[in-house]
Formats: C-alpha cells, sequence, structure tokens
C-alpha cells in the first residue's frame, strides 16, 4: 500500500480521473438506452464512439488544419461546432448503420437474445478491424494538432491543477446528460421510449410505433458517444482504431455499476469508476488499475445485483 | 671461418624465407581463387509485416558482397536471391526452410536469422550441419545460453540494453521514474533498468497500453517531483505519455529504449518528444560516413536498421574467404578467433557467441528527428 502516493496525488488523480469518469458516463449511456428499450447489450456501441473521434479528427483534416494552430474568439468556436458536428454525424451515422445493418433483420426473424449478443461482438470487431486494416495510417495512432489551448491551467485544489480541458469535460458531459434528462421524461418521443422499455407489446397495442422508437434509441446512443469522442478528442488529441475496447468495456462496467437502463446511473458509474480507478493505481501500483475497478463492480454486484441506482428505464416509477 | 658460414647461412635463410614471403603475397594480391559457386546465405522476413527489416539486412550486406565479388574476379561470393529464405520472420516459417539452406553445400556461412524466434527455431538445424551464422537482428539475450558453437550475434542483447541505460542516466540524474507498459519486452527492460538505478530510483509504476489514460501514472511521477523518467515499451504509448506528462506540466528528462525508436514517436507527441533520449542496440545510420555514401549511391535512402550490422557480418566472412577458409569447419573456427574493426564496433565474439564490449548506441530528439549520439 503506496499511501504517500495516493496522498500525495489525491488532488489531481481526483481531477483526471473525474474528467475520465465524464466520458465513461456518455458512453456507458449508449449501452444503458439500447439496453433500456431493447434488453440487448450493444457491444459494437464502443466502435460508435471510435467512429466519432475519427469524424472530429476528420473536421480538422478537412479545414487544412495539419500543424498546432491555437485559435481564439469566433475561430475557435466554428472549428469546435464543426469538430463537434462531425462527431456526431460519424458516431450516428454508425449507430444507425448498425441498427439497420446488424439488428432490425435478425429482429424480424425473431432471433433468440444470444444472437443479438453474438452478433453485437461480431459487429464491433468487424468495424475496429477494418479502421485498423484500411485507415491510412493502420493500427498506428492518429495524432492531432492543437486548436484550443485545453492545458492552460484555470485554478488548482490542493496539489491538482483545473485544467480548462478538465472542466469542458465534465461540464459538458454533464449538460448533455441534463438534456437527454429532460428529452427521456418531459417530450412525446420520451414517453414513447419510455413506454417500450417498460413494456414493447403494450406499447404497439397503444399504437406506438416501436421499430421509430428503437431508431430513436440509436439515435440518441449515438449523440452521446459522438459528443464523448467529441469530448476525449480534445481531451487528448490523437485517436486509434482499438480506442473504443477498453474505454467501451470500462463504460460498460460504469453502466452496470450505476444501474444499466438508469440514466443517472450512468453518471455516477461513470464518475465513480473513474475515481476508483486513479485512487486505486496509486494505492497498490498501476498495475491494479483494470483489477480495482473490476473487483469493485463485482463487490457492488454483490450488494446491489441491479447496481447502485437499480434499472429506473425499465420500471414504471417514470 | 665457422662464424662467416653461419653469418651466411643465416643470410641466405633470410634472404629465401623473405622471397618466398614476398612471393606468396604478390600471388594473393594477384588472384585469390576459391572454388565456383560458393555462397553465404541469408534467412530472414523479406515480406510480410516486418519485410522492411529484412531487406535493410540483405540490402547493407550487399554493399559488402559487391565490393568483393568486383575486385576478387577468380573468387566470386554468391549473395542473392538464390540463397535468401524469406521466413517473414515467423518461426513456423523459417523452420521448413533451414534444412533446405543447409543442404546447399556452397552455402558456407549465413547472415541471420533476423529476428529472435526464428533464431531460436531453426539454430539446432545450423548446429547440426556446422553452418556459422551471424545475426544481424536477433537481440533476445537466452539465444546465446544454449551451448550453441554456431551462434554469433553482431550486436548488444537485450540485456546490455538496461546497463547501457543506466549508465546514460546516471550522468544527468538525480531522481529517476521509473514506468513500464507491463509487455515482455517493456517489463524486462525496465526491471533491469530498476535493478541497475538502485537508490536513484524514486518512484515506480506501471500503465496498461490499451488504455488512453495514463493519468495516475503522470500524477504520481509528478508528486515525487523526479527530474528523468525511464519508460519501458513502445513509441505509441511513448509518445501518448510524453505528451501527457508535458500536458500536466511535469518537466523531466525522457528516457527510452529502442521500442521507441521510429520516427512515428515524434509524429505522435510532438513539441513534447524533444529532447528525449532514446537507446538502441543497432547502429546509426551514420555509423560510416564512408557505408553511408556507398548505401545511399545504390539504394537511394540513407542505411536502415540493421544495415551497418548485416555489412560487418558479411565482412566477417568475406575475411574468412579471403584467408582461404571455404568449409563451412574452417569458417566456423575462423569467426570464432575473429577480432577486428567493423564499422558499428570492435568485432569479437565471446565463446558465447555474443559480441564482446559495450555497444549500446544513444539517440536524441533535436529539431523533430532523432539524432544520434554515439555508443553510450
Amino acid at each position: 500500500m503506496h499511501f504517500k502516493v495516493f496522498l500525495d496525488t489525491f488532488w489531481p488523480n481526483t481531477i483526471d480521473g473525474l474528467s475520465l469518469g465524464a466520458i465513461y458516463a456518455l458512453i456507458a449511456l449508449g449501452y444503458t438506452l439500447v439496453y433500456g428499450v431493447l434488453r440487448l447489450i450493444n457491444f459494437a456501441n464502443s466502435e460508435v464512439f471510435m467512429i466519432g473521434t475519427f469524424g472530429a479528427s476528420s473536421a480538422l483534416w478537412l479545414l487544412g488544419i495539419r500543424t498546432e494552430s491555437i485559435k481564439t474568439g469566433p475561430a475557435l468556436i466554428g472549428v469546435l461546432v464543426l469538430m463537434f458536428l462531425f462527431s456526431l454525424l460519424f458516431s450516428i451515422a454508425t449507430a444507425l448503420a448498425l441498427e439497420f445493418v446488424a439488428y432490425r433483420p435478425l429482429r424480424r426473424r425473431n432471433a433468440p437474445r444470444l444472437v443479438f449478443l453474438i452478433t453485437a461482438i461480431g459487429a464491433s470487431l468487424a468495424i475496429s478491424e477494418s479502421v485498423g486494416a484500411f485507415g491510412s495510417k493502420k493500427r498506428d495512432t492518429y495524432a492531432f494538432p492543437r486548436v484550443w489551448n485545453t492545458r492552460a491551467k484555470i485554478f488548482s485544489i490542493g496539489a491538482g491543477d483545473v485544467q480548462v480541458r478538465n472542466l469542458v469535460t465534465v461540464i459538458g458531459a454533464i449538460l448533455m446528460m441534463i438534456a437527454l434528462y429532460a428529452f427521456v421524461n418531459k417530450t412525446r418521443l420520451g414517453r414513447g421510449m419510455r413506454a417500450v422499455a417498460q413494456d414493447s407489446e403494450t406499447a404497439r397495442i397503444l399504437g406506438v410505433n416501436v421499430n421509430q422508437v428503437i431508431l430513436l434509441t440509436f439515435l440518441i446512443g449515438g449523440v452521446m458517444a459522438g459528443g464523448a469522442a467529441f469530448l476525449y478528442f480534445l481531451y487528448y488529441e490523437s485517436t486509434r482504431y482499438s480506442v473504443g475496447f477498453l474505454l467501451g468495456v470500462k463504460s460498460f462496467t460504469a453502466a452496470v455499476l450505476g444501474g444499466i437502463g438508469n440514466i443517472t446511473g450512468a453518471l455516477l458509474g461513470g464518475l465513480l469508476l473513474g475515481l476508483v480507478e486513479n485512487y486505486g493505481s496509486a494505492l497498490l501500483g498501476g498495475k491494479w488499475k483494470d483489477v480495482v475497478a473490476f473487483a469493485v463492480l463485482v463487490l457492488v454486484l454483490m450488494v446491489r445485483p441491479s447496481g447502485l441506482l437499480g434499472e429506473k428505464l425499465g420500471r414504471a416509477r417514470a | 671461418v665457422r662464424k662467416t658460414i653461419r653469418v651466411a647461412a643465416v643470410v641466405a635463410v633470410t634472404a629465401m624465407a623473405g622471397a618466398g614471403f614476398t612471393a606468396g603475397n604478390a600471388q594473393a594480391a594477384k588472384a585469390l581463387k576459391c572454388p565456383k559457386g560458393i555462397s553465404i546465405g541469408f534467412m530472414g522476413a523479406l515480406s510480410g509485416e516486418n519485410g522492411a527489416l529484412g531487406q535493410n539486412m540483405v540490402n547493407g550486406a550487399s554493399i559488402a558482397f559487391d565490393e568483393w565479388n568486383k575486385a576478387n574476379k577468380t573468387c566470386q561470393v554468391k549473395f542473392d536471391k538464390s540463397t535468401f529464405k524469406d521466413s517473414q520472420g515467423s518461426p513456423d516459417q523459417a523452420s521448413p526452410l533451414a534444412p533446405a539452406l543447409v543442404a546447399d553445400k556452397n552455402v558456407l556461412g549465413l547472415i541471420g536469422p533476423g529476428f529472435s524466434g526464428e533464431t531460436k527455431a531453426t539454430m539446432p538445424v545450423f548446429e547440426a550441419a556446422t553452418l556459422p551464422m551471424i545475426t544481424p537482428g536477433a537481440t533476445n539475450a537466452k539465444l546465446s545460453t544454449n551451448g550453441w558453437k554456431m551462434f554469433h550475434r553482431i550486436l548488444a542483447n537485450d540485456d546490455k540494453q538496461g546497463p547501457g541505460i543506466v549508465k546514460l542516466m546516471k550522468k544527468t540524474a538525480k531522481k529517476v521514474g521509473v514506468i513500464d507498459d507491463a509487455s515482455e519486452y517493456g517489463k524486462g527492460l525496465a526491471d533491469t533498468v530498476r535493478a541497475g538505478l538502485g537508490a536513484l530510483k524514486v518512484s515506480d509504476t506501471q500503465i496498461d497500453p490499451k488504455s488512453s489514460d495514463f493519468s495516475a501514472a503522470v500524477n504520481q511521477m509528478k508528486a515525487a517531483g523526479v527530474d528523468t523518467v525511464f519508460y519501458g515499451g513502445y513509441y505509441a504509448e511513448a509518445a501518448k505519455l510524453v505528451k501527457a506528462m508535458a500536458d500536466a506540466g511535469v518537466k523531466v528528462q525522457f528516457v527510452a529504449g529502442d521500442g521507441v525508436l521510429d520516427q512515428k514517436y515524434i509524429d505522435n507527441a510532438g513539441a513534447a518528444a524533444e529532447g528525449s533520449l532514446v537507446t538502441a542496440t543497432g547502429a546509426p545510420a551514420d555509423v560510416n560516413p564512408a557505408f553511408q555514401a556507398k548505401f545511399k549511391a545504390k539504394f537511394g535512402t540513407d542505411p536502415a536498421i540493421y544495415s551497418p550490422e548485416a555489412y560487418d557480418c558479411a565482412q566477417v566472412f568475406l575475411a574468412a574467404i579471403k584467408a582461404g577458409k571455404t568449409n563451412r569447419k574452417a569458417i566456423a573456427a575462423f569467426v570464432a578467433a575473429y577480432d577486428a574493426p567493423g564499422i558499428t564496433k570492435q568485432i569479437k565474439f565471446t565463446p558465447e557467441g555474443e559480441v564482446a564490449g559495450d555497444a549500446v548506441y544513444a539517440y536524441q530528439v533535436t529539431g523533430g528527428k532523432l539524432v544520434p549520439k554515439g555508443i553510450i
């Protein structure tokens, strides 16, 4: 136990852990929503995110930005909006393509649930390996030039510096989640989603277009993954064909930790996982980082089998 | 009178010996004759994912054979496609190629195999056929512990790189942090560095190369106040790590092993890579300007990794042929006793087949390029 390391790095690890946790939370929403509505673990959600990071980089590429060029004012906002839109576009397109190509044909044939799961894993591998095999840099890292000085320090807590990127990531993720929460709980389409989540047969009889709701769910999952991709790209400034794999597994863990199907649970699970990983890494050594993350998951599930906040989206409460 | 005779005899004998010696020398210079069709083989990756590395070796060696064949019209040594065995660097593909290679009695020596795995797989065949080999690229330290008499390695093995790195860091470092990627290569190298650093090492951790976030490791280095960080791993993660440290305001001398010796490290890390020290057992392109010029003239590019080593391998075999050794056994004995300067270093083999002496090179990232700094 390295208590000194833990104490010395407490604040910096908290700040960085919350930032990565916010990204986990956004990706976790993709898993949670689809699970809530379809009872399907969409493992390819990690690739929806990965393609989104390539969307952000494509925007920079299209703008002809090849070397570091720090922008300010309207120019910066323009670049950021374009990157954000490209991330969303790429992610949404991937999510919808998955629904149309991989899942809808299976649903039409009433395929057993296991087939969906295998299809999801297969689709995930197919997408990431295609990018690895056919991308311009194959399996190498795509590093991108800085357009916004997100490394500028805003203030400090203890030994930890809060940089622009930390605030942007956490606030951005929370804003997206508030918007999602409002959409699901306050709008007509959101009510349809909740109806299908509760009982898709009854919802269909009562006039809800189930296929439309499912498409909407994938679309929103794509939006969240795209947002995560944009924030990730600003934060790390690089991407890779395999970037979704570990992030996807961790985000899925976050979703289960918070209670799969539960929007607030995804946020709580994501932030908690980000923190626990960094704390565990400091306390026990870097090689225990992943062990700690999954040990916490197992422990929580032993006490609360449906996650910290329970599976809410599908419950009658809403 | 007796004395005069004795002196005369001595003079006469000396004169005769001298004359004979000169005559012999003149003959050698005039025309070195050797059996027709003799050749030196090559085994390594000439195609596939690592095909470029084997090509580097073949190209480097071919410079030596070109020079030789031009100067020795009556002693041509073949080194061409007919004696190249393309293993794609894989032990599975190399295994069936080895018997075919030793069956060709004209093959007197072997440059390669290029990688460690294929060397391990094929070495027993070469050993049984008394075919002396010199590898220009297989650096796994364990290869020389099998008692193989035919095994020779012209560059430092992986275990020698660690002490070289420690020596390099001790010149400036006061507090060192060590990070590795938990891979066989990265952790192995980092562990030898850890052992060598002793009390200089004040912080120690590991990262998951599949992860994108190294913040816990970075924060730990920052809190420990280290002035130097050694990373055991490959260039992709090294680039992310050095960038993450720069982004977090950690100012350290970054040091890494040959897994990071790649321009992509600098391309990915950008300005954060500036000043990084990278070590390697392979010699840099400009290790010998004459060789570099000849290589450039023939191939249009600078010598690449393992090219200078392969040239040295070729020189050892050609020196054996020059000394009149034209069978495998005689060449093997010649190689074992060899001691002469090569272009990369002094070439002399230990009984285990390792090259003797220090042979770790340092590079520093300067102006966005890896600039050679010579032997540590």
